[in-house]
């Protein structure tokens, strides 16, 4: 039993890291996601076709594949990364071009009239877009964002093949050294699971309290 | 009453508007004098709203133009030279103007009371404790002071106009756009906003464009009445003319309709 419990230590502290490259990740998701998406809208062509070419491009190439570039390619070229650099910089870019979308997404689907309401009141697009646009449109993104955010922490099990230590690297470390698949491979499935109801229930409570209000039912 | 001899504040010469291949205005020309309350009248379609949407620059015009207060709204002079008018103008422009639209369109993750300080704040820069005791002003004058507080989505559909009408007073226009204001209302509402539009008609020295199905009401409420038909005016004249002695056929066979539809003229 005492021994199970120093496995189970080593799993936890891959858990931490699991959690920390989950949570900056998504940070560097979420500020891509608002440039890229912002950026496709743009009236400026150039930034059009920037954040259009970025979000292609890794939506459009494996995760894995953007994992080794950042980690063994960059230093090639004198940018060296540490692992949990390597694996924010590919989690955050890779889940960043998904929710650009959803970003877009949300901000087309404000009606038209919120907009000629902004011009009416003779707002410029930025205050209409920060006070009237976003906030409408970020109640509508945050499912996709909850869901973004789980794919991104089950994703980051790819940076075990860069080294890191993280949750399902120390689960394969347990395996080799007690030969047991159970034990590990069943406690980050309880955990993954744990942290994966962590982010939905983080995500619902945010949307109930945003929405309060806004449709007369919940107020 | 419509002062005479002064310059109009609105001008409109020779506009033509196209929706793809459908002509809504049709090389229209009109004033507005200062202080002129003017109902536009006419069937679905004939391009009464499309004036208005104009008039708050959300529809561009194909050529003609317009004069807002001795400057052109659509071209700006610069080197000399007219041009089209950049946002910079645009802004300039659109402070003389406010709009209240047929379907309120307030912002429903905002409070009545930031609903009409928003624009006040952001726009001018006025300060929050300013906006909100102009906005206080405002929702007592339209009679929902009480209401500063609540959700849009909590008050019915005559109350979220009347916020329309105060959010747009906030930024104290000179112009005032009301395009089918009770359209969308259910009938036993339709009065609450009327009468707020009676009262801004008689306390105050805006210039207002009334686009309304309402004839009866137009009918009271007006300097001036315009027939628009298929993007023309056919008729143009006091109430009275329009309304009981309309001399186009087209003005009659149109008024006859209402009436038959049930409204009061």
């Amino acid at each position: 039993m005492g021994q199970w419990a120093g496995y189970l230590q080593l799993i936890l502290d891959g858990a931490v890291v699991t959690i920390k490259l989950t949570l900056m990740g998504s940070a560097l998701a979420l500020v891509m996601a608002f440039l890229a998406g912002l950026g496709r809208l743009s009236h400026i062509a150039p930034v059009r076709w920037l954040a259009t070419a970025y979000i292609e491009f890794f939506r459009g190439t494996s995760i894995f594949v953007q994992l080794f570039w950042a980690y063994f390619v960059l230093p090639l070229f004198g940018f060296t990364l540490t692992p949990l650099q390597a694996g924010v910089l590919a989690l955050g870019l890779n889940v960043g071009a998904y929710a650009a979308e959803v970003v877009r997404g949300a901000i087309k689907s404000i009606g038209k009239e919120q907009y000629e309401a902004c011009t009416a009141l003779n707002f410029n697009r930025w205050q209409g877009l920060r006070h009237v646009i976003l906030p409408q449109a970020f109640v509508l993104m945050l499912p996709t964002f909850g869901n973004n955010a789980i794919e991104l922490l089950k994703a980051s099990a790819v940076v075990s093949l860069i080294s890191l230590s993280d949750m399902t690297f120390q689960a394969q470390v347990v395996r080799a050294q007690t030969g047991s698949t159970l034990f590990p491979f069943l406690t980050i499935l309880i955990l993954y699971f744990a942290i994966a109801c962590v982010i939905s229930f983080a995500i619902r409570g945010l949307e109930r309290r945003l929405t309060r209000g806004l449709d007369g039912m919940r107020t | 009453m419509p002062p005479t001899n002064t310059a109009p504040i609105i001008e409109i010469n020779g506009i033509n508007k196209s929706f793809g291949a459908f002509k809504v205005l049709n090389d229209l020309s009109f004033s507005v004098a200062p202080r002129e309350k003017l109902a536009l009248i006419g069937p679905s379609g004939s391009g009464k709203t499309t004036i208005l949407r104009i008039l708050m620059t959300l529809e561009g015009i194909d050529s003609g133009e317009i004069i807002v207060d001795g400057e052109s709204l659509y071209q700006m002079q610069r080197n000399g030279k007219l041009q089209p008018a950049d946002d910079t103008h645009l802004h300039k422009m659109r402070e003389k103007i406010g709009m209240v639209f047929q379907l309120f369109n307030l912002f429903p993750h905002k409070c009545v009371l930031d609903n009409v300080t928003l624009a006040p704040m952001l726009t001018k820069g006025v300060a929050r404790k300013d906006a909100e005791r102009h906005a206080m002003e405002l929702l007592d004058m339209v009679g929902l002071a009480d209401k500063a507080k609540s959700m849009p989505s909590q008050l019915s559909g005559g109350q979220k106009q009347r916020v329309a009408i105060a959010r747009a007073l906030a930024l104290k226009p000179k112009i005032m756009l009301f395009d089918e204001v009770t359209s969308a209302l259910d009938p036993e509402l339709v009065e609450e906003v009327l009468n707020v539009l009676w009262k801004l008609c008689r306390e105050t020295d805006m210039t207002m464009l009334l686009v309304t199905h309402e004839m009866g009401f137009a009918h009271d409420f007006a300097d001036r009445v315009l027939f628009f038909d298929r993007g023309r005016i056919v008729e143009d004249g006091k109430p009275d003319e329009i309304f009981r002695h309309p001399k186009q056929e087209r003005t009659q066979a149109f008024l006859k309709k209402i009436i038959a539809a049930g409204h009061r003229v």
